[in-house]
């Protein structure tokens, strides 16, 4: 600790940080631009000057910046210095000379960094009298716009795109007042976090081009505190939406998950929310091919309710991107004995063994937070940057965390991030990993290995072999490899804290046990460690800690007539397993009801559908990779501005046709009633309920407001439909309110932030206002309790050990390669992710690619057991022969780990007619 | 003393009787409205419109500030983008059975788009008459403001006036000389 003066007021402050950082978290305003708390202090602005004093009896004083200068015992500075404050009010506006007269029609006006610094040193009127400097802008790809005249060269971008998350394509260019942020040439920024430039730029150079269309001032968006739907990582965000459609995610500061950053798959995935052919009505048809009519909320449920009733069993099949409040009220509806969890067999039975490790292995699981912290890691088939790239970027700062190391035994304090990384240069903590292609992060790994899975988890056998000798050995491994395996085993234990990364990406269980055993190794031989598995979707953690069938049983259970009536929820069946198993199923049930948000070919089949909310209309509960089990709000009511519409939370309709079902009078549910329900029905679940507070919360007696308080045009948004306003729509699920009425301080702590906004600050740096310090905790705790704790206990290695990869004459093994962008259900249908995805192809060997005599961009059959695929090929210099690389997210016809055949497509066709 | 205080409040009694009474030969005020016409000044702030350019394009730039200046609410746009790259409201309402007329959303725009015109013959049987669609407001003037000219002064390009074609801006850098 170490006690700071400022302005004569005396402070503690913790010590080890620069006098900015402790300023900002004491609350008090300093204006600074080149700063960020996630990137360090640089020095470039000069826009943080503050006035120092030598001691106590020091009148005169001297500037200094304060993001340079560090927070020592008995530091004493003055912010109001009336010097210091000329010398701000100077600095922007020199910064301003060349700014555009371009706020009425700049996307960041309303929100803007800039905007708020200006104000807040009061420079009001332009007196520069000679010409602006201007510049051409780029194409950056669907989502980003770029504007460059508005830049005012505080190096934020490139520091975060090429210093933070290791993009090599956005550079700084030209010299002195002539500097130009930008690729070489026009281009799709390549970087997977490209989006979070619309968060760091303090001005409205790089803006999100997705909200552009249909734009929208944060003043006037309606915001809840909501979590990413597009994988498992449980990363925050607050969407906003304007006239009954969502119009932009922006990051939601969580410190122990996401903190200031997020993946572009999860920021610009939401267009599946406004599509114009979502379901929006019940949908009834009585015999499968008919066109369907549209019904009542009454009528649909009391159709499904008959025709349930009518059948001997009914079955459920759930799923893992539906919320855990919607797939318990469906078995309740349909029981313990008859729910499934809508996963194919193949990857619960990875689910479940994941489920195993996490809690038996030894080893905790680290939050995306303390993975930055750990200092050499071993990836085991996981592409982290397509599978969970936000924990990819948390895997990136642990590699470049040995820079921090190497400043500290100098004497360079962490902050000072160019003496850093100038000091770090190419010095990384060991990262390694073992995949079948290249990935994202090679380029900060210690090695790497293009391996079959076998391979891979023979590597991992082999290093937890090598940890701890009691752990089974492999067999007949190659010298490379157990050479390999000592490295990496010695890297492990000389780190203080090794941390494994698995996962059920490629589908495969040996990898995963091969993990497990390494991490058993670790916790018995190292201190502290940690394991993190990434599981595929936003649900996969607390469906398999709810339990329940495979999607096989339930698609066997209507095949044979043993259940003749199936619910399916939010469920894409023909996305999970092959089209003709799923329609043979589906044409055997006598009654198909389906509840989603999408139009998918499961609701095509569908006798009743139920319009379902997606995670915007809609309040529940998710658990993330970690463990932790996070509550997702309603943003807006979708039936405030389209009356017409009938969309309810699934939990709801669910609820709603079990009583029918039951003609049970009651017909309506609460959330806080679901949860408690399924708390009480799944005791590892039970803390589910301190996951956000209850509906009764209430700040100073105030509900929380979902609208900032200059939310604009109450009045005249819905009178074209009637001048009549209606009362605002009522929320008996949450704390929140869909008005501007209620609580949006930051004085009062709170976990659930709709949206950040504190008096001067209106851009995403307002977080500031709401955690214990700059970069820190949010002041109530971080939302979401864990769920997962490590249990002492079993420890017995996994024994069976796979036989090395060999390839096999005319058969090729499949290998699904988990993509970012297009690679996951609904972030698919919107379609700026569409026109962002590369195509998908196939991957094949340079040395496959010339055996067969085909080149790049031909067309290639992988013939399978259940069906086949058709794809371009594309050679992969590294790819292991004997393997054929498939995109994951196009049709289920392929079976990860399947030895399939190769042909041409005509060659396919023909063979096919042969077997008719 | 007292006395003094009778007559002073008598004679100011009589001088404002007198000033009445002397009301009644003054020149008439009342208008007989609305059988003779009423001419508001200028700066009267009546009903609300939205103007164009000199060029004849629409100045809105669907910025939102009115809207958010607008103390009951009563506006409520939406961006658009034309081809040209200008922003425009894809639609532009106005409540005027909310608005109160205080004129809050002139004095927020920066482009001299909306104004507030000295008519205030408004009145209508029916409430939903009263909300005023971008057709309802849109004139085909510049109204108050004759000159003004926003993407004349703004860094943004559009169709006919590319980057460094704005008033006070200099062409646009060539990042890939090396010359000063």
């Amino acid at each position: 600790m170490a006690t700071i003066h400022v302005d004569g007021q005396r402070y503690e402050v913790a010590g080890a940080d620069n006098l900015l950082n402790a300023c900002l978290s004491l609350g008090l305003d300093v204006p600074y631009f080149c700063w960020h708390p996630a990137l360090g202090s640089v020095g470039a602005c000069r826009q943080c000057a503050v006035k120092q004093y030598r001691d106590e009896d020091d009148t005169r004083g001297a500037l200094v910046m304060s993001c340079m200068t560090p927070a020592a015992d008995g530091t004493r500075i003055s912010i109001d210095d009336e010097e210091a404050r000329e010398f701000r009010a100077s600095v922007i506006e020199w910064l301003m000379i060349h700014h555009p007269h371009d706020c009425p029609v700049c996307e960041e006006g309303g929100h803007c960094h800039l905007q708020d610094m200006t104000m807040m040193t009061g420079h009001d009127r332009r007196r520069y009298r000679f010409r602006k400097r201007t510049h051409h802008n780029q194409d950056l790809g669907p989502f980003i716009a770029h504007e460059m005249n508005r830049c005012i060269t505080c190096y934020r971008c490139v520091r975060f795109y090429r210093d933070h998350a290791g993009g090599k394509d956005l550079g700084a260019f030209g010299a002195n007042d002539n500097i130009y942020f930008g690729r070489h040439q026009d281009g799709v920024l390549e970087s997977p976090f490209a989006g979070n430039l619309t968060e760091v730029c303090p001005t409205g150079v790089f803006t999100d081009q997705t909200h552009s269309e249909r734009y929208t001032r944060k003043w006037d968006l309606q915001f809840a505190p909501s979590v990413c739907h597009q994988c498992s990582v449980g990363c925050n965000i607050s969407p906003g939406e304007r006239y009954g459609e969502l119009r932009r995610i922006e990051n939601r500061y969580h410190g122990d998950v996401n903190r200031f950053f997020l993946c572009d798959r999860g920021r610009f995935g939401y267009g599946y929310v406004n599509r114009d052919d979502r379901p929006r009505l019940p949908e009834w048809r009585s015999h499968r091919d008919d066109a369907g009519v549209t019904l009542e909320v009454d009528a649909a449920l009391d159709h499904g309710a008959d025709r349930l009733r009518r059948v001997r069993r009914v079955i459920g099949i759930g799923s893992p991107r539906a919320s855990l409040e919607s797939n318990h009220q469906l078995r309740e509806l349909v029981g313990d004995d008859g729910f499934s969890t809508g996963i194919a067999a193949a990857e619960q039975r990875c689910l479940s063994l994941m489920q195993r490790l996490n809690q038996s292995c030894g080893l905790p699981t680290p939050t995306p937070r303390e993975v930055e912290r750990h200092d050499a890691v071993l990836i085991l088939g996981e592409d982290l940057l397509e599978s969970a790239a936000r924990l990819g970027l948390a895997v990136r700062q642990a590699a470049q965390a040995r820079h921090e190391t190497l400043a500290a035994e100098r004497d360079i304090p962490h902050w000072h991030a160019a003496a850093v990384r100038t000091l770090g240069q190419d010095y990384y903590h060991p990262v390694f990993i073992a995949y079948p292609t290249p990935t994202g992060l090679d380029d900060v790994t210690a090695a790497r290995w293009a391996l079959a899975p076998d391979d891979i988890a023979r590597l991992g056998f082999a290093v937890a072999h090598e940890i701890d000798g009691s752990a089974p050995a492999v067999t007949d491994l190659d010298p490379g490899t157990r050479e390999a395996a000592r490295d990496i085993a010695a890297r492990l234990m000389a780190a203080e804290r090794p941390l494994v990364v698995s996962g059920g990406s490629l589908g495969s269980e040996a990898i995963l046990r091969a993990a497990g055993n390494v991490a058993r190794a670790l916790s018995r031989r190292a201190r502290r460690g940690g394991l993190v598995l990434v599981r595929r979707e936003v649900n996969s953690t607390g469906l398999t800690m709810m339990g329940g069938e495979p999607l096989e049983w339930a698609l066997d259970e209507l095949a044979s007539r043993r259940a003749d009536a199936v619910v399916i929820l939010e469920n894409d069946l023909h996305q999970r397993l092959p089209a003709p198993s799923v329609e043979a199923a589906l044409a055997a049930a006598e009654t198909v009801v389906v509840l989603d948000h999408q139009r998918t070919a499961t609701w095509q089949r569908a006798h009743l559908g139920l319009p379902a909310a997606s995670f915007a209309e809609a309040d529940g509960t998710v658990v993330s990779l970690e463990g932790r089990a996070q509550r997702f709000f309603q943003v807006f009511d979708p039936a405030h501005l389209r009356p017409e519409t009938r969309i309810r939370a699934s939990w709801r309709w669910l609820h709603a046709l079990r009583a029918d079902l039951l003609r049970h009078a009651a017909a309506d549910t609460t959330l806080d009633e679901v949860i408690r329900d399924c708390a009480r029905a799944y005791p590892s679940l039970a803390g589910i309920v301190d996951a956000a507070p209850d509906a009764d919360y209430r700040v100073h007696g105030l509900k929380l407001a979902r609208e900032p308080h200059r939310y604009s045009g109450r009045t005249a948004m819905r009178a074209h439909l009637d001048v009549s306003e209606p009362r605002v729509s009522r929320d008996p699920d949450s704390p929140f309110t869909f008005s501007m009425e209620g609580y949006s301080g930051f004085d009062q702590p709170r976990e659930e932030v709709a949206f950040a906004w504190a008096p001067g600050w209106n851009s995403p740096q307002a977080w500031n206002k709401f955690t214990d310090e700059v970069g820190g905790h949010l002041r109530a705790g971080d939302p979401g309790v864990r769920l997962m704790a490590p249990r002492p206990g079993d420890h017995a290695y996994a024994t069976s050990i796979p036989e090395g990869f060999r390839r096999r004459d005319g058969k090729w093994q499949v290998v699904m390669l988990p993509r970012l962008f297009g690679g996951e259900e609904t972030s698919s249908r919107a379609a700026p992710i569409l026109a962002r995805a590369a195509p998908p192809a196939l991957l094949l060997a340079a040395d496959d690619v010339a055996r067969l005599g085909v080149s790049d961009g031909d067309r290639l059959a992988v013939i399978g057991h259940a069906g086949a695929l058709t794809l371009s090929v594309c050679h992969e210099a590294t790819l292991p022969p004997g393997v054929v690389g498939v995109p994951a997210g196009l049709a289920p016809s392929l079976e990860a780990g399947e030895w399939a055949r190769l042909a041409t497509p005509s060659g396919h066709a023909r063979r096919d007619e042969v077997r008719k | 003393m007292r006395l003094r205080k009778v007559i002073e409040g008598t004679v100011s009694q009589l001088r404002t009787l007198g000033m009445i009474f002397m009301h009644g030969f003054r020149k008439r005020q009342t208008l007989n409205y609305p059988e003779e016409p009423v001419t508001l000044p200028p700066r009267y702030r009546g009903r609300i419109v939205l103007t164009r350019d000199p060029d004849g394009e629409e100045r809105c730039v669907a910025c939102n500030l009115c809207a958010v200046a607008c103390p009951v609410a009563c506006i409520s746009l939406q961006k658009g983008e034309s081809e040209d790259g200008r922003w425009y409201p894809e639609f532009f309402r106005i409540n005027f059975s909310r608005c109160i007329y205080c004129g809050m959303c002139e004095e927020a725009c920066p482009t001299s788009a909306i104004q507030l015109t000295p008519d205030v013959e408004m009145g209508e049987y029916q409430r939903q008459e009263l909300v005023y669609e971008k057709q309802d407001l849109l004139i085909n003037g510049p109204g108050k403001d004759h000159d003004y000219h926003f993407y004349k002064v703004a860094g943004l390009a559009i169709a006919g006036k590319d980057k460094g074609q704005a008033q006070d801006e200099a062409a646009p850098v060539d990042v890939r000389t090396l010359l000063p």
